[in-house]
């Protein structure tokens, strides 16, 4: 244990209170997993609904959701590092370890933008037919919570630079840690049933 | 002091590394199976399936230490009811949706 | 770039006298109450102590103002409904159609969100903390964004009286006819972003009720030692996390229809509007269970104390509750019957329904049961009970009619629908939460209703029900359509009208409920409840101060039974006076759950609207908010040992002049609650 460590020492009622706080953030992404089950439901439901329009054969592609893919799952595993250097105190550690997950996100958005403004500019927006309308909802809700994730990311290296490894930071952290890894699940899910299905 | 009550414990690299091998593998294979059409689409599709069941555990266990043993209780009952009722909504939804489909479209 | 998006002069009301007075009723009442708190010089105290504070108990009463003033506005809706449907035989009325619509509209949504949600979000709140030991719910700062943004959900429908109009596509919106296609214009958008917003808020507080019953009972208080009322609330939280997300897309994927072209529900290009109803009432279901598990509750609790008896069936109740809560996600294809599924489809789903017809039939024999042998009290939470108990199985057996499809494809959308679920709600939940607030308003605020103008009420809402409903399910029979706004066939309207006298009754009753309330703080100081237990009652919130102390409890209470308080009473340790005290950590007061809900109003203002960069900004003000918060460690301040025991001799010294028994002199008062004795 090095020195920083001290300052996440613990009373067994904060300890309480960081319990209720974590089951109380579980709950939520429960119910955050009920959005998304009702989306993929909605998804599936109009998966061949393209109203003569282009289908996910035509507009997906392998290599940029490999891509996406590639990017979402070292994110997760670069926060584990960082997890692994919030317990050991290692304030630097966590600091890089936090903004190198941070960049492989926003490499992630900068992707999903690119994929979404390509095929927006195509006429394959949203608005052109109830599939699209879906797929954009679906992946673009997992995109905007990914995008809620960087911010999150950048509050805590903040909170982690002025306020140091406190327990409260801490606490912190490790929510977003579930936050985190439950969107890198999410995603497993959306390449399952929407990229790849679509693309066979 | 458990992994998942939101207090840092002491903890090591292992599991996010046997992880990610496990995970890059589970995706691998399904995208490989997509990139050179190596199956009919319905057996396709249940091994795409399949994968991503496996990779979820994956994903539990190895990056949010979920087990039996030192996950609360109401946190892994929480996960159960969640999956029981996805698959109570999905699954209805995609019934009710589709019998409608073949009623009034087909 | 608009600065002020769609809104223009001509959103202003004045394009009909209804509309105008409706848009004048609202500012002067908004005027009104701006105007008393400046009269009584009570900003400071409002803002300061009301607005701010994060504390359950003060949370809760705000949620029940809220529900009680939405009460009047949905209530006038109806009266305007009925007295338009008793005239409008052969003739178009006082209320042309497209006022009608918003009508009937703005009724359902005040009333299922507006209402009764906030309603049982406020009786929850108040009680649920003290009835399990605890000291607060486990996130009081979410709480406070819970009810604000449950105001602001509020403010949006009653804001759009005033600017502009409300949807005319019920209280469920359908598509493709709540679509921009067929309704452009505000209304739907005012009605989505209303239930948008506050369904976050019912989200949050179904988290936050969940873990403070998991987590912060008091030792010895185990899961099947807790109150019946804390049991339903735990079942209602489950049913309130789970079901909302449904609501969340379903009128999320509407919204993103109206406002950016999509086509999820569209008649064009690929929507399919079969899938919007599907979704909602996967919420929907859960959603009316969600209303009424907590009223089941308070029936609990009121029966037990009033007649004078230990709850009958402990275990069967928590039981059938369970059984209610997980059974509602599997019905709610019986909502759409005739939407065209195949007969599996849905005789699976009538099957469903039939069955969760049997848990609520044995919460009413446990209910019956307890009775039996028991020493009635007719105080008026009593004779909700035995309203509710008389009149609610009429309505759910003819839930049970419609339960089966092809008597459903006779009554859908009839006013046989109407008469049932009006004959569930209304004896149902609101009988519950009336009762409630009269068996609890003295813990609110340390002194008890006048329960002369409680029993009038009472008697008006039942006498009114019977009038403004049993007629509907005949009308129903005869086949009137539900939300006509007007008719040519001769045999209804004798109906109608006698449904429209029963609403006049209502109305007494309601005018009951405001009597009282006048009356009760007139005559406050001759009904105080000076020990905090004024019905002799059997849980742990009666062992609090009434009102409660800050803190509720000075020393966690250690809980060795059921009716933990009766049990504490009976062997001799209630009203102990600790050797010392500790200092005790209670959340800071704070503005930044009103902000966030203030912003979520303009935001939700700003979508209605089309004011883009007002959106955009308010979005900014919440996150604000919320990372200040989020980085705000400091958030408890510490109430000294002494100050707390200042509160207590204050308190112990009040208990000293009180009688023992607050319900010794009541002509039916059954005894002491004694130790048990040993076998």
């Amino acid at each position: 244990m090095t020195a920083a460590a001290d300052t996440m020492i613990v009373t067994p009622q904060d300890a309480q209170k960081y319990e209720e706080k974590e089951f109380g953030f579980w709950l939520y992404l429960m119910s955050d997993a009920i959005i998304f089950a009702c989306l993929f439901a909605t998804y599936l439901v109009m998966v061949g609904n393209a109203a003569g329009g282009p289908t996910g054969k035509e507009l997906f592609s392998l290599e940029r959701a490999a891509a996406e893919t590639a990017l979402l799952l070292f994110s997760s595993t670069t926060f584990g590092v960082a997890a692994v250097a919030l317990s050991q105190g290692d304030r630097s550690k966590v600091l890089l370890w936090l903004a190198i997950t941070f960049a492989l996100g926003a490499g992630f958005i900068f992707l999903e933008f690119g994929e979404f403004a390509g095929m927006i500019a195509e006429g394959a927006g949203p608005d052109r037919s109830g599939f699209l309308s879906a797929f954009f909802t679906l992946v673009g809700t997992h995109g905007l919570h990914v995008s809620v994730g960087l911010l999150w990311i950048l509050v805590m290296i903040g909170q982690v630079l002025f306020k140091g490894l406190t327990a409260p930071v801490a606490s912190r952290v490790m929510r977003l840690g579930l936050f985190w890894h439950f969107l890198d699940i999410i995603w497993v899910v959306i390449f399952s049933v929407v990229y790849l299905p679509g693309l066979l | 002091m458990d992994a998942i009550s939101g207090i840092p414990v002491e903890r090591t690299l292992k599991p996010y590394l046997i992880g990610i091998v496990l995970a890059l593998i589970l995706t691998a294979i399904p995208f490989g199976i997509v990139a050179f059409g190596a199956m009919e689409r319905q057996t396709a599709l249940i091994v795409i399936a399949v994968f991503a069941v496996i990779q979820i555990l994956v994903h539990l266990h190895f990056f949010l230490h979920i087990d039996f043993r030192s996950t609360p209780r109401e946190n892994l009952i929480a996960l159960a009811f969640a999956c029981v009722l996805i698959f109570i909504m999905v699954g209805g939804s995609l019934w009710i949706m589709f019998d409608l489909y073949h009623r009034m479209m087909v | 770039m608009d600065f002020f998006g769609r809104l223009t002069i001509d959103s202003l009301p004045f394009y009909s006298a209804i509309a105008a007075s409706g848009a004048g009723v609202t500012v002067l009442g908004a005027l009104s109450v701006a105007g008393v708190i400046t009269y009584f010089g009570a900003w400071r105290l409002v803002l300061f102590d009301w607005v701010s504070s994060i504390d359950h108990k003060k949370i809760g009463i705000m949620y029940v103002m809220v529900a009680l003033v939405m009460l009047m506005r949905g209530f006038i809706d109806a009266a305007m409904m009925r007295s338009q449907q008793a005239i409008a035989y052969n003739n178009e009325g006082y209320l042309p159609p497209d006022h009608f619509d918003q009508i009937f509209s703005s009724h359902g949504t005040i009333m299922i969100f507006f209402m009764a949600m906030p309603f049982l979000s406020g009786l929850i709140n108040l009680i649920m903390p003290q009835q399990i030991g605890s000291r607060d719910v486990a996130f009081p700062f979410m709480n406070s964004i819970s009810l604000w943004l449950t105001t602001a959900g509020a403010g949006l429908v009653l804001i759009s009286l005033v600017i502009g109009k409300f949807s005319t596509a019920g209280w469920t919106g359908y598509p493709p006819y709540s679509g921009s296609q067929f309704t452009p214009g505000v209304g739907v958008d005012y009605w989505l972003w209303a239930v948008l917003i506050s369904g976050i808020g019912s989200t949050m507080s179904g988290i936050n009720f969940l873990v403070t019953i998991v987590k912060c009972r008091a030792p010895g208080m185990t899961m099947f030692r807790l109150p019946l009322f804390t049991w339903t609330v735990f079942v209602t939280s489950i049913l309130m996390i789970f079901a909302f997300p449904a609501l969340t897309v379903a009128c999320g994927a509407l919204m993103l229809d109206r406002t950016l072209g999509f086509h999820f529900f569209t008649n064009e290009a690929g929507g399919n509007m079969m899938n919007y109803i599907n979704l909602f009432w996967l919420w929907g279901h859960p959603e009316v269970y969600i209303l009424i598990l907590p009223a089941f509750g308070v029936f609990s609790e009121v029966v037990a104390v009033f007649s004078q008896k230990r709850l009958f069936g402990y275990i069967s109740l928590v039981l059938a509750t369970m059984a209610i809560g997980i059974l509602s996600f599997t019905v709610w294809l019986h909502h759409f019957f005739t939407m065209g599924s195949s007969a599996r489809v849905n005789s699976f789903f009538g099957t469903m329904t039939t069955i969760i017809a049997v848990p609520t039939g044995v919460k009413v024999f446990d209910w019956l049961l307890t009775m039996y042998r028991g020493r009635i009290i007719f105080k008026p939470p009593m004779l909700y009970t035995l309203g509710f108990l008389v009149t609610f199985v009429i309505g759910g057996l003819s839930g049970v009619l419609l339960a089966l499809p092809p008597i459903d494809y006779l009554m859908h959308n009839t006013t046989f629908l109407i008469a049932h679920f009006h004959n569930m709600i209304i004896p149902g939940v609101l009988f519950g939460y009336l009762a409630g607030y009269m068996f609890w308003f003295p813990k609110a605020f340390g002194f008890k209703l006048n329960e002369w103008w409680g029993a009038a009420s009472f008697w008006c809402w039942i006498i009114g029900f019977y009038l403004a409903f049993m007629p509907l399910y005949v009308l129903g029979l005869l086949g009137m359509p539900r939300r006509m706004e007007h008719y040519e066939i001769a045999a209804w309207q004798p109906h109608l009208i006698v449904a429209a006298i029963g609403a006049f009754i209502i109305f007494l009753g309601i005018v009951c409920l405001g009597v009282q309330l006048v009356v009760s703080i007139r005559d406050r100081n001759q009904a105080l409840d000076l020990t905090g237990d004024p019905w002799n009652g059997r849980s742990l919130e009666w062992a609090t101060s009434s009102p409660a102390a800050p803190y509720n409890f000075a020393v966690v209470p250690q809980v060795q039974s059921i009716d933990a308080w009766w049990d504490m009473k009976a062997r001799g340790v209630a009203y102990q006076r600790p050797a010392e005290y500790e200092d005790i950590a209670i959340p800071k007061n704070t503005f930044i759950g009103a902000v966030i809900g203030g912003a979520g109003f303009v935001f939700g203002f700003a979508m209605v609207w089309y004011i883009w960069w007002l959106a955009i900004l308010s979005l900014a003000v919440i996150f604000v908010a919320i990372v200040i918060r989020a980085s705000d460690d400091d958030t408890d301040y510490v109430m000294p040992a002494s100050e707390v025991k200042k509160i207590e001799d204050a308190r112990f010294a009040q208990l000293a002049k009180a009688p023992k028994n607050e319900m010794a002199d009541d002509p039916g008062f059954a005894g002491e609650p004694m130790p048990e004795p040993s076998t």
